[in-house]
C-alpha cells in the first residue's frame, strides 16, 4: 500500500483508536482548571478538552477529553492527552498537530485536520485556564478572527500559511484545511488571502 | 484480520460466484480476437454472441440492443455523452443542432451520473436535479414541471446504492416519452437483485454491471433500445456494432453471462432470505440500540440493503471499530469513504447533518447467514456504546 492513502493507518493509530487514553467518563467528577470545546458536530467533528493544572509550576497534571469524530480524531487526541501530561502549559501551548501526527507514525493526508482539532481544543483549554486564574493578559486569541467555523481556522493562521507559500485558495486549504467542510468561509478567506498576499508580496 | 470476518458491503461489490470462477478459468482458453477471421477468432465471436443473447434476455432485450462496456460508470457516461454531442452533421444524434439540450436527473444519483451531469451543465446544457422526499423517492410533479420540448434526456436511477430505495421507473419513463425525451436508468444496483424488464419499464437506455451480482469487476453493459439515437463514447473500432471500440473483454463477458445464469437460479429465493435477515437485523438494532433511525423507503427497496443512522456517533468511527471486529460495512457509498462529505443522498432526503454523519450502509448478499447477522448484532451494540461514551454530542436519556 502506498503511504498516505485513505486507509493506511499506522499500528499506533489503531492501538490508540482501540484503547483511547484519558477519555472523560461521565460518572467521574473530574475537576478541571481549564476547558476547551471546539469544532461543530454539524461538520462531523467536535472536541472537548479538560486540563488540570498545578498552579505552582503551572504544569498539566492530568487531562480528559471527549470527541464526536472519526478514528483519526480519536487516536490523535488520545496521543495528545498522553503527551501533554507533565508539561508546563507554555510547553503544551507550543505543541503542534504535526508533532502529534509524527508521534502517531503519520496519518492519511485527508485526516490531518483531525489532529488539528485536538490541538485547538487544548489551546482553548489553556486560554480558559488563564481566564479562570486571573491571567487574562496571557490569553492568545483575543485579536484573532475566526474565519472557518467548522475547523476553527483564524485569520492569523491564514497569514501564516501565506507566509509559508500559499498563493491560491487551494494551497491555502491544503495548509490550513479551512473551507474543507461546509465551505461557507470561502469568500472571506479569499479576501484575506488577497490582503495578505498584497501585504507580504505585493 | 480478526478470526471471524463478515462481509456486509455487497452494494460496493460482491465476491465471485464459484460458478463464475469456473467460467473465467475456462474462458482463459479462448484467446482468439473476436474480430479475427480465423478459427480462433470465430470461436470467440460465437461465445461472445451467445453471452450477449443471454445477457440481453435477462432484461428482456434483443441481443443487438446490448453492448458490453468497461463498467457501470462507463455505461452512464456513454448515455449522458449522447446529449453533449452538438455536431450538426452526424447521422442521428437526438440533440443535434441543440434543438433538445436539457437534461433532467435526480439529486441522489451515483457520482458518475451527478458529476457527468454537472459537466454537461458546464458545457452549456440546462440540467435539472430533481429533489426527493424523505423516503428518497423523486416527486412526480417536479419531474412533470421540468419536462418540456427541449428535454433531451431524463436519467433516473432504479435502485439507490446507499439506501436501496427503488424508483417508479415505468412512470418516469412514460412521462419523459410524452414530451419526446429519451429515458435512461442506472440499474447497476437493481439488475440481478430485483426483476428488471426493459419492455415493462419502457426505457431507452439501461446501465448494469457484473461485479454487483457476483461477477467480475471491469465489465458492464448498456441497453440501447432499437432505433434510439446513439453517439459512441469510445471511438475507433467496429466492436459492439461500432458503438464501443476496443477488443472485447472476453473473460468479463463470459463471466457476466454466467453470473446472470446464477441470478436466474438464485435471485428470487435469495431475495426472500435477504429480506428476512435484514428484518432480523433491523429489529435487533432497534431492540439493542436507542436513538437510531433507518433511511430509505420502508417497502420499495432492495431486499438486502439497510441504511441506519446512530445519533451521536460518527460514521467513519463506527465503520473502523466494526472493521476491527471483522465486520465490513460502508458509510454512505464506498466512493465517499475517506472523504469528509456527508452523504449527498441522505442530505437530499432531508436528514440533518448529524444524522447524515452518523450513517452506515449494511448490504447483505448470497453468502450472508443468520449466524452472521447474530454475530453482527452482538458486536454492534458495544461499538456504538463505546463511541457514544466518548461523544461530546450524545446525551444519554435519564
Amino acid at each position: 500500500m502506498p503511504e498516505n492513502t485513505a486507509w493506511a493507518y499506522s499500528e499506533l493509530v489503531k492501538e490508540h483508536f482501540m484503547n483511547p487514553r484519558n477519555v472523560l467518563d461521565d460518572s467521574e467528577n473530574f475537576q478541571e482548571s481549564g476547558k476547551g470545546l471546539v469544532g461543530n458536530p454539524q461538520c462531523g467533528d467536535e472536541m472537548l478538552m479538560l486540563i488540570k493544572v498545578d498552579p505552582e509550576g503551572e504544569r498539566i497534571t492530568d487531562c480528559r477529553w471527549k470527541t464526536y469524530g472519526c478514528a483519526s480524531a480519536i487516536a490523535s487526541t488520545s496521543m495528545l492527552s498522553e503527551v501533554i501530561k507533565g508539561l508546563t502549559i507554555e510547553e503544551a501551548f507550543q505543541i503542534t498537530p504535526k508533532k502529534i501526527v509524527e508521534r502517531l507514525g503519520g496519518l492519511p493526508d485527508r485526516k490531518i485536520h483531525c489532529s488539528v482539532l485536538g490541538d485547538k481544543a487544548l489551546r482553548a483549554a489553556i486560554n480558559d485556564y488563564y481566564r479562570r486564574s486571573g491571567q487574562a493578559d496571557k490569553i492568545r486569541e483575543e485579536k484573532r478572527t475566526l474565519v472557518c467555523q467548522c475547523l476553527n481556522v483564524y485569520d492569523d493562521e491564514i497569514e501564516e500559511a501565506v507566509l509559508e507559500g500559499a498563493k491560491t485558495y487551494i494551497e491555502l486549504q491544503e495548509r490550513t484545511k479551512l473551507g474543507t467542510v461546509c465551505g461557507g468561509c470561502r469568500e472571506q478567506a479569499e479576501t484575506l488571502l488577497k490582503q495578505y498576499l498584497q501585504k507580504h508580496f505585493g | 484480520m480478526p478470526p471471524r470476518t463478515v462481509y456486509l458491503d455487497h452494494n460496493a461489490t460482491t465476491p465471485l460466484h464459484p460458478e463464475v470462477k469456473k467460467t473465467i478459468t475456462e474462458a482463459m482458453e479462448y484467446y482468439g480476437n473476436a474480430s479475427s477471421l480465423h478459427g480462433f477468432g470465430r470461436k470467440t465471436r460465437e461465445l461472445i454472441e451467445q453471452a450477449r443473447a443471454n445477457v440481453a434476455s435477462f432484461i428482456n432485450a434483443e441481443p443487438e440492443e446490448v453492448i458490453f462496456v468497461g463498467s457501470g460508470s462507463e455505461a452512464n457516461n456513454t448515455v449522458l455523452n449522447v446529449v453533449a454531442c452538438d455536431r450538426r452533421d452526424c447521422q442521428s444524434c437526438h440533440s443535434c443542432g441543440r434543438a433538445r439540450s436539457e437534461v433532467i436527473t435526480t439529486s441522489v444519483e451515483h457520482p458518475c451520473v451527478l458529476n457527468t451531469a454537472a459537466c454537461l451543465k458546464e458545457r452549456g446544457n440546462v440540467v435539472h436535479f430533481l429533489a426527493v422526499d424523505s423516503d428518497g423517492l423523486i416527486k412526480n410533479d417536479q419531474l412533470l414541471a421540468n419536462l418540456c420540448e427541449k428535454t433531451a434526456l431524463v436519467s433516473v436511477m432504479m435502485a439507490n446504492n446507499e439506501t436501496g430505495t427503488l424508483q417508479d421507473i415505468a412512470a418516469s419513463s412514460l412521462a419523459a416519452h410524452q414530451v419526446g425525451a429519451l429515458f435512461h436508468t442506472d440499474a447497476v444496483q437493481a439488475v440481478g437483485k430485483v426483476p428488471v424488464d426493459v419492455k415493462k419499464l419502457g426505457v431507452d437506455f439501461l446501465s448494469f454491471s457484473a461485479h454487483k451480482i457476483y461477477g467480475p469487476k471491469g465489465i458492464g453493459a448498456l441497453y440501447v433500445k432499437k432505433g434510439t439515437p446513439f453517439c459512441p463514447f469510445i471511438r475507433g473500432g467496429h466492436q459492439e456494432f461500432g458503438r464501443r471500440a476496443g477488443t472485447e473483454n472476453t473473460l468479463g463477458i463470459f463471466a457476466f453471462s454466467r453470473a446472470l445464469d446464477m441470478r436466474r437460479a438464485e435471485m428470487d429465493s435469495e431475495a426472500i432470505r435477504l429480506k428476512t435477515m435484514r428484518e432480523t437485523l433491523r429489529q435487533g438494532l432497534i431492540s439493542t440500540i436507542p436513538d437510531i433511525r433507518f433511511n430509505g423507503h420502508p417497502e420499495d427497496t432492495l431486499p438486502g440493503t439497510l441504511n441506519v443512522s446512530f445519533m451521536g456517533a460518527e460514521g467513519e468511527a463506527i465503520l473502523l471499530y466494526l472493521d476491527l471486529e471483522g465486520i465490513a460495512v460502508s458509510t454512505g457509498s464506498a466512493c465517499a469513504s475517506g472523504s469528509l462529505d456527508p452523504s449527498h443522498v441522505l442530505l437530499a432526503m432531508g436528514l440533518s447533518l448529524e444524522w447524515a454523519h452518523g450513517s452506515i450502509r449494511i448490504s447483505l448478499g448470497r453468502e450472508t447467514t443468520d449466524s452472521d447477522i447474530h454475530f453482527v448484532l452482538e458486536k454492534f451494540q458495544p461499538v456504538i456504546e463505546k463511541i457514544r461514551r466518548m461523544s461530546t454530542t450524545y446525551k444519554r436519556r435519564p
